[in-house]
């Protein structure tokens, strides 16, 4: 049993630092930033770029086919670890190591509005890394997934023509029509009406067994506790807990006063 | 306290393994783990990023679509937009200010609007490169792909722009006698080597645009004053033909000027050779090797920063 536990992903003493220009004072006005320019210490909190110390210190280790749950509150750094597992974000200190290449799950940021929805499908392989020949033989799979096309011919127009909740469908077509293998997902279960959120919630569980490691980032315990059997918690950017679902969980709700 | 001594504990307890005690590098080595986010060698590089040809294509020909697909002519903009361009020109350039200095009326208009085009090619790669990075901070953070695919993307598009572009000139210069000939043939060199420079100075802003966005406000200005001291709308030559001919050559050689010249070298007929700098193709050659290779290892070197907010 115990050679079967493969790590695929490493956390060592993962710290992520956001800095933001201009926000020290909240005055936004062109005097306060000229005399931040003059104030010129090598210090940057002097000049007016205030950080965000998002993640402090996390390090877990995550082994092959398991799924990890990521909770806190608001604002505690979940997403923001998500994309430093990912390699999206740099890293201030400490270090990530991973099997593969982890994906985010979603495309959103790749598509453009003015495109039709058919361009879209086929921008959005790209960025995610499919080839062309993947892209044809998936194509049909995707608009149908979809259900664009079940109103019309919709695909051919282009996506600022569409409601929200059909754009979102699209997107989440897109996004979930690749195998990864680490896959994270952040929040993007609960997407368009009620057929179509039992769909997406089928295809992420087909995705999850063909991923070696799955992290979900939700708000929602149930989607949590059907998913996943080990769950991180997150709290100021600090790993407060990590363990089995149950015990976890049952804290958490503790705290959160459920 | 408890809950983080909890850490370790309940991973392992249940089902010791022989990993106990092993630092996270030492057990990611003997995993084959790699860090996220590293940076891959130089070749690596150029191998991922080949491997992304067909995103980097897709992407320069959406966001040229998307510039007029709310327009009514839709992309009749794509040739409207560079001849408005030509015409506000030769207004101004060519009946108000008589720039035409040195050169008769049939190779002036041509001239110009060769220049025109030409610069605004290299110029908008620039501003497209300024913002490749710092204005696609939500796909960087989102999508995994070498990040040198944005820059070379924008430039892409700038020359599906010019070639647009080229359908105005080609008219313009058969409008003032100059008829399509052999010498036509040198436009294919002369825009891949155009292209290429222009691809590396935009790595090159694409790098600086992500560490200091406020490239974006400063560079118009910086691009304005480079172009008129590149002779878009006069020539060099006649302007200083009373100063050495040292100092032209120089201006000459500017590569903006040198990629211009070059090409109205070799679409106009009474454009000749007397108007080019000396050595003018290696130069041109010179400036496309330096600058594109040069642009691509720099930005590469900070592959791994892309996405910092």
């Amino acid at each position: 049993m115990a050679e079967a536990r493969v790590p695929t992903v490493i956390a060592d003493e993962l710290h992520i630092v956001y800095r933001v220009n201009g926000a020290r004072t909240g005055k936004g006005s062109a005097t306060a930033a000229l005399s931040r320019i003059l104030r010129r210490g090598s210090d940057d909190a002097k000049r007016g770029v205030r950080k965000v110390h998002a993640v402090k210190g996390v390090s877990f280790t995550a082994y092959r086919g398991e799924a990890i749950g990521l909770i806190g509150s608001n604002g505690s750094g979940k997403s923001t670890l998500l994309r430093a597992i990912a390699g999206l974000l740099p890293a201030e200190s400490g270090r990530v190591y991973t099997n593969g290449q982890p994906s985010l799950l979603g495309v959103n940021a790749a598509l453009m509005n003015d495109l039709t929805g058919e361009r879209n499908v086929i921008l959005g392989g790209l960025a995610m890394g499919m080839s062309r020949e993947q892209i044809r033989d998936r194509y049909q799979e995707i608009v149908d997934f979809s259900g664009i096309n079940e109103k019309g011919d919709f695909i051919t127009l282009p996506m600022r023509t569409y409601s929200s909740g059909m754009a979102a469908r699209l997107r989440f077509s897109i996004a979930a029509a690749k195998d990864h293998d680490v896959l994270m997902i952040d929040e993007a279960l609960a997407t368009g009406d009620r057929s179509f959120q039992k769909r997406s919630e089928d295809r992420i569980r087909e995705l999850r067994k063909k991923a070696g490691s799955v992290f979900l980032v939700s708000h929602n315990n149930k989607s949590i506790r059907d998913t996943c059997d080990r769950v991180l918690w997150l709290e100021r950017g600090e790993l407060r807990m990590d363990g089995p679902t149950d015990e976890v969980l049952k804290e958490y709700e503790k705290f959160t006063g459920k | 306290m408890s809950e983080t001594t909890q850490d370790g504990k309940v991973a392992v307890t249940d089902r010791p393994s022989p990993d106990d005690g092993m630092t996270a590098a030492e057990l990611a080595a003997k995993y084959g783990l790699s860090v996220s986010g590293a940076r891959p060698g130089l070749v690596e590089y150029v191998r991922q990023l080949w491997g992304r040809r067909h995103f980097i294509v897709a992407f320069s020909q959406a966001k040229l679509t998307a510039q007029y697909s709310q327009a009514k002519l839709g992309q009749l903009w794509q040739v409207a937009t560079p001849l408005l361009n030509a015409l506000v020109y030769f207004l101004i350039f060519g009946l108000i200010l008589n720039a035409d200095r040195g050169l008769s009326r049939e190779v002036y208009i041509p001239f110009l609007v060769t220049g025109v085009f030409v610069f605004t090619f290299t110029q908008s790669s620039v501003m497209a490169g300024v913002r490749a990075v710092s204005g696609n901070l939500g796909l960087v953070r989102a999508l995994h792909f070498p990040r040198a695919s944005l820059p070379i993307s924008f430039a892409l598009q700038q020359l599906q722009q010019l070639l647009f572009s080229m359908i105005v000139l080609f008219v313009v210069a058969i409008g003032f006698g100059s008829y399509p000939s052999l010498s036509w043939l040198l436009i294919v060199p002369v825009l891949v080597l155009q292209f290429l420079f222009n691809t590396g100075l935009a790595l090159i802003f694409a790098r600086a645009g992500a560490k200091t966005p406020d490239l974006a406000q400063l560079m118009p200005f910086v691009m304005r004053t480079w172009m008129y001291a590149s002779g878009v709308m006069f020539s060099i030559r006649a302007m200083l033909a009373d100063h050495p001919a040292w100092i032209a050559d120089v201006l000459q050689w500017n590569p903006a000027a040198v990629y211009m010249d070059l090409m109205r070298f070799a679409l106009i007929d009474g454009y000749g050779s007397e108007h080019l700098p000396p050595h003018v193709w290696a130069v041109a050659c010179g400036w496309a090797v330096v600058v594109a290779f040069g642009g691509f290892v720099y930005f590469w070197k900070a592959e791994e920063r892309y996405g910092r907010g």
